[in-house]
């Protein structure tokens, strides 16, 4: 299983943990996708702790954390 | 020692502190992040600060700007931030710039300054400033609020920061910020600008990230 930890804004609707089969998932854009979650909303994409981008490929067993953009002063 | 500065010490040790009286440092922004900044700099006894906004106060700013007051909507911020500053600590030297930062003035503006404080509230203009500090060769002190978060980081000359944090079509989807955010946000980039201007160890390539509302902090790999 892909485990998806979402932040911020992105909890909005959505779980903070969920678990996604990787079936048809290849990269971490599949998982947006699958979510409902634009590129446009995701500011800080980590797979396995690392910074990475939409189109990282992504597999069975990784921790993928998305962040929306945070912007205000 | 001024007993104005007392508590300071050991917190600080003293070479540290007469180290902060010498530095100059820019807060771009006077609203919600820049009022707490000004405050914190001007408190501890930072040696300059010089300061940059052109808006002015209004209705909608008092719900967490800690500069903003009932009389002042409708008057400038950078102005209102100077008057503050004085009345708080006339021992910091303080340079106003009653202008918004525009492509044109950045680099006259971080010139000469021992770090730049981000007090911005959009993505654009913290991209111009973090560039202008890369090309000058100022560490950036990178912080952002948004509902209940809060997030900061150094951004050293030449690491890019801001790209990462904010690809092409990043878009700020709400212009919501509560009264404690800033607050947060602005104490962990004065202790991140302090801990830089003291020649204490800072970690780059790390963001600090605090969610208020679910009580979560996460360092992050940027």
């Amino acid at each position: 299983m892909i485990e998806v930890r979402v932040f911020a804004t992105l909890r909005d609707g959505r779980d903070k943990i969920t678990m996604m089969a990787p079936e048809g998932i290849s990269c971490a854009r599949d998982i947006m996708t699958r979510m409902n979650i634009p590129d446009e909303e995701v500011s800080i994409l980590l797979i396995n702790g690392f910074h990475q981008k939409p189109e990282s490929p992504v597999k069975d067993g990784d921790v993928v954390a998305l962040f929306p953009p945070v912007g205000g002063g | 020692m001024d007993a104005r500065y007392e508590r300071n010490f050991p917190a600080l040790s003293e070479a540290e502190f007469a180290a902060l009286r010498t530095k100059r440092v820019l807060v771009v922004g006077c609203g919600g992040l820049g009022g707490y900044l000004i405050e914190f700099m001007t408190r501890i006894g930072i040696g300059t600060l010089r300061i940059c906004d052109g808006d002015v106060f209004e209705a909608s700013n008092l719900n967490r700007q800690l500069l903003s007051q009932v009389p002042l909507v409708g008057t400038g911020k950078a102005r209102a931030a100077a008057e503050r500053a004085a009345a708080v600590n006339p021992e910091v030297h303080m340079e106003v710039c009653e202008s918004f930062m525009t492509p044109e003035t950045v680099v006259e503006l971080v010139q000469a300054c021992d770090a730049v404080l981000d007090g911005l509230d959009n993505i654009e203009s913290r991209k111009l400033l973090a560039s202008a500090c890369s090309e000058a060769g100022i560490p950036y002190i990178y912080g952002a609020v948004s509902g209940w978060v809060a997030q900061a980081a150094v951004a050293m000359p030449g690491d890019g920061l801001l790209d990462r944090l904010y690809p092409e079509n990043a878009k700020l989807k709400s212009k919501s910020v509560l009264s404690f955010t800033p607050a947060l946000c602005a104490a962990m980039q004065t202790a991140l600008c302090v801990k830089l201007l003291t020649g204490r160890p800072v970690e780059s390539g790390t963001m600090s990230y605090f969610d208020l509302l679910n009580l979560e902090f996460e360092i992050i790999p940027v």
